[in-house]
């Protein structure tokens, strides 16, 4: 046993292969594992579940965005689902009105979406405290309203169309919509991902830590936090959008207040702040509601009305007692897990402090593995 | 002129009731700096419960009663399990909880009462009254509404500046490190304004629900209307929560009758947004020194 671990550690010491230390580099080679994975998957699953595959990529797309938020910066919004709906109805309306192509359609729900965004953003930084959260939850809540009140430009109950596009023959449609989505979701993360690395990383982390020491250190704290808005309401917003390719048309209906929710729950579950969480918190989303929540229903014998409500049960469960208890989510249990494999394996013996879930700050719910200034008295 | 003179009325009886929503809200966040995004769903439970209670063969005043009395253990019930153990920790968390609280509580009545639409009876008559030749659009029961959330509120008022009991309250919202060190004892304190919060909430919806009516989610949009009342009138200010009340009680119910009933809830973020812009303290709030 001595003499495995002996060997483990030498073998840890001098790895075989090193990713690249460029973010960028290492960010496109995981997207590149990535594809290659993706490829076969969706070759090999059924047109159904190409479908669910297409929706876990548009959920992880928002999840991204909302975590980027939270997260990174410390600001909250609950009504996600919101803004999902603008970039949806932005693209039927393009739909409906041009000959667009796919892609400027989708850049164009993002700019709009994030253009709301900063409506909402904007008067929310003047103060501290939760008025950002109340005023995103006045949009996801508003929004059916609104296109109820223009109901011949947003097309009423009916809702709007929106085509599936259509790529090769020799490919089929879910398959071909899958790609498109999982196309942008790769895009989204390695974009993010460079974001976090850079400057402008920081900058979100240090106005989550301590907005009066990130202002000091040169940092503008209200912009900072309007362009993290924008941004993640940019990423809701082309969520929307596939979304609405998925579904084939838009309607009020489509975007109800539990998007949000689940939105806000598959961020808590997947690891808040973690940009590869998402996954976890998309497959959630995606599955709990259509299928989970069905088979437990069934298999306990509830009646129809517990079975309707029993997926959002789980899922205002899932942020209560998540926030409660393991603040971290699957993300940050994986993480724990790994450090105690690796103080196992490590020449002292001791967990990677870095990465082990206890020393994480308990004085904030959100932490990701690295923080730029100590964390400030909350509530100041 | 009938017509804008029964707007007024009307949004001055819904004023009103997003007043007492906004009071609880002010409430526990001058205490707690928390916004409790569950206050709506909470009434909301409990409003079920006075219609069971009704239904059993009460009358409409035990069922009233027993409504208030649930709705101050059940936010005393909250504060202790769910809130206590967040002291301490980020704003963020305590807005996910409460969020999580409401969808959860929405999804437990749906599951218990199913989601179809109940008629909840009015205690008086809700018909417009005729006085000479002109058909006035307030009820007695709009009467009562009024006088129910001015009661409330002078209530509350005798409580904060009259009382031992509301000295040491106030002392441990302004300041609770030094409220302590004074032998205030806190946190039953705070399970107080939890309570009395939600019997705030509870009475809004008691007071809303025979002109909506009782479904799992029909607090949801009270409650933004009773956000941007707080946010009009300034978080934590008590006052401020009544004239921001009637203040979005009549805009809306402008937007409402001129505009279209549709448009009000983005009316209530528009208005938001602009007090945000123009007075982002809100109109009564104390000016806050951000210490460091």
């Amino acid at each position: 046993m001595a003499e495995l671990r002996k060997k483990a550690q030498s073998l840890a010491a001098k790895p075989w292969f090193r990713m690249p230390r460029q973010p960028m580099l290492r960010h496109l080679s995981y997207a590149a594992v990535a594809v290659v994975f993706l490829y076969f998957l969706t070759q090999k699953l059924s047109a159904f579940n190409d479908y669910e595959v297409g929706e876990i990529a548009f959920y992880a797309v928002a999840l991204a965005g909302l975590t980027l938020l939270t997260g990174i910066n410390g600001q909250i919004s609950l009504g996600h689902g919101g803004f999902m709906a603008v970039g949806g109805f932005t693209l039927a309306l393009l739909v409906e009105h041009t000959t667009w192509n796919v892609v400027p359609e989708l850049a164009v729900a993002i700019v709009t979406s994030a253009l709301v965004g900063a409506v909402i953003g904007i008067p929310a930084t003047r103060l501290r405290g939760p008025y950002l959260a109340g005023m995103t939850l006045m949009v996801a809540l508003g929004l059916p309203y609104l296109t109820n009140q223009y109901d011949s430009f947003f097309g009423g109950d009916q809702g709007l169309t929106t085509p599936q596009p259509t790529g090769p023959a020799s490919i089929n449609p879910e398959q071909w919509l899958a790609w498109i989505q999982l196309a942008c979701a790769l895009i989204v993360l390695i974009l993010l991902g460079n974001l976090l690395r850079s400057r402008f990383g920081r900058s979100f982390r240090a106005v989550r830590d301590d907005e009066i020491a990130a202002s000091l250190a040169g940092i503008h704290v209200a912009r900072t936090k309007v362009i993290a808005f924008m941004v993640s309401a940019g990423c809701a917003g082309l969520a929307g959008a596939l979304l609405a390719l998925s579904a084939g048309g838009v309607n009020s209906a489509e975007f109800p207040l539990s998007i949000s929710i689940y939105l806000l729950a598959g961020m808590v579950i997947g690891g808040t702040g973690s940009l590869m969480g998402v996954w976890w918190g998309a497959i959630l989303i995606v599955y709990l509601p259509t299928s989970w929540a069905p088979s437990l229903a069934s298999h306990f014998h509830v009646n129809s009305q517990v079975s309707a409500n029993l997926a959002v049960i789980i899922f205002g469960l899932v942020l209560v007692v998540g926030m409660l208890v393991a603040p971290g989510g699957i993300q940050g249990a994986l993480r724990w897990v790994a450090a105690r494999v690796g103080a196992y394996f490590s020449p002292d013996g001791l967990p990677n402090m870095k990465l082990s879930l206890q020393e994480a700050p308990t004085d904030r719910a959100v932490h990701d593995s690295e923080s730029v200034t100590q964390a400030g008295k909350p509530g100041v | 002129m009938q017509f804008f003179l029964n707007i007024t009325l009307g949004g001055i009886a819904t004023g009103m009731i997003v007043a007492a929503v906004a009071l609880g809200l002010v409430l526990i966040f001058r205490a707690t700096n928390i916004v409790n995004f569950a206050q709506g769903a909470m009434a909301m439970m409990t409003t079920y419960i006075a219609y069971a209670i009704l239904h059993k063969g009460s009358g409409y005043w035990l069922a009233f009663v027993a409504a208030l009395a649930t709705g101050l253990l059940f936010g005393a019930v909250t504060q202790v399990v769910l809130i206590r153990p967040l002291q301490g920790k980020s704003p963020l968390n305590a807005i996910i909880v409460t969020f999580g609280f409401l969808i959860f509580l929405e999804g437990l009545a749906g599951a218990i009462w199913g989601s179809q639409t109940r008629t909840y009876p009015a205690p008086f008559s809700e018909a417009g009254q005729r006085i000479g030749n002109t058909q006035i659009a307030f009820s007695p029961f709009d009467v009562f509404v009024v006088l129910a959330v001015l009661a409330l509120m002078i209530l509350m008022m005798v409580l904060f500046r009259g009382t031992d009991l509301g000295l040491r309250m106030r002392a441990v919202a302004f300041a609770p490190e030094a409220a302590r060190l004074l032998g205030v004892r806190v946190r039953p304190l705070l399970t107080l304004g939890w309570a009395l919060s939600a019997a705030a909430g509870v009475l809004a919806a008691l007071l809303v629900v025979p002109t909506s009516s009782l479904t799992p989610n029909f607090m949801d949009v009270i409650l933004i209307y009773g956000f941007t009342a707080a946010v009009v009138g300034g978080l934590d200010s008590p006052v401020g929560a009544l004239v921001g009340g009637l203040a979005t009680g009549l805009s809306l119910a402008y937007v409402g009758g001129y505009l279209g009933g549709s448009l009000e809830p983005m009316a209530a973020l528009a208005l938001v947004i602009v007090s945000l812009m123009i007075r982002p303290e809100g109109l009564f709030a104390r000016p806050a020194p951000r210490r460091v």
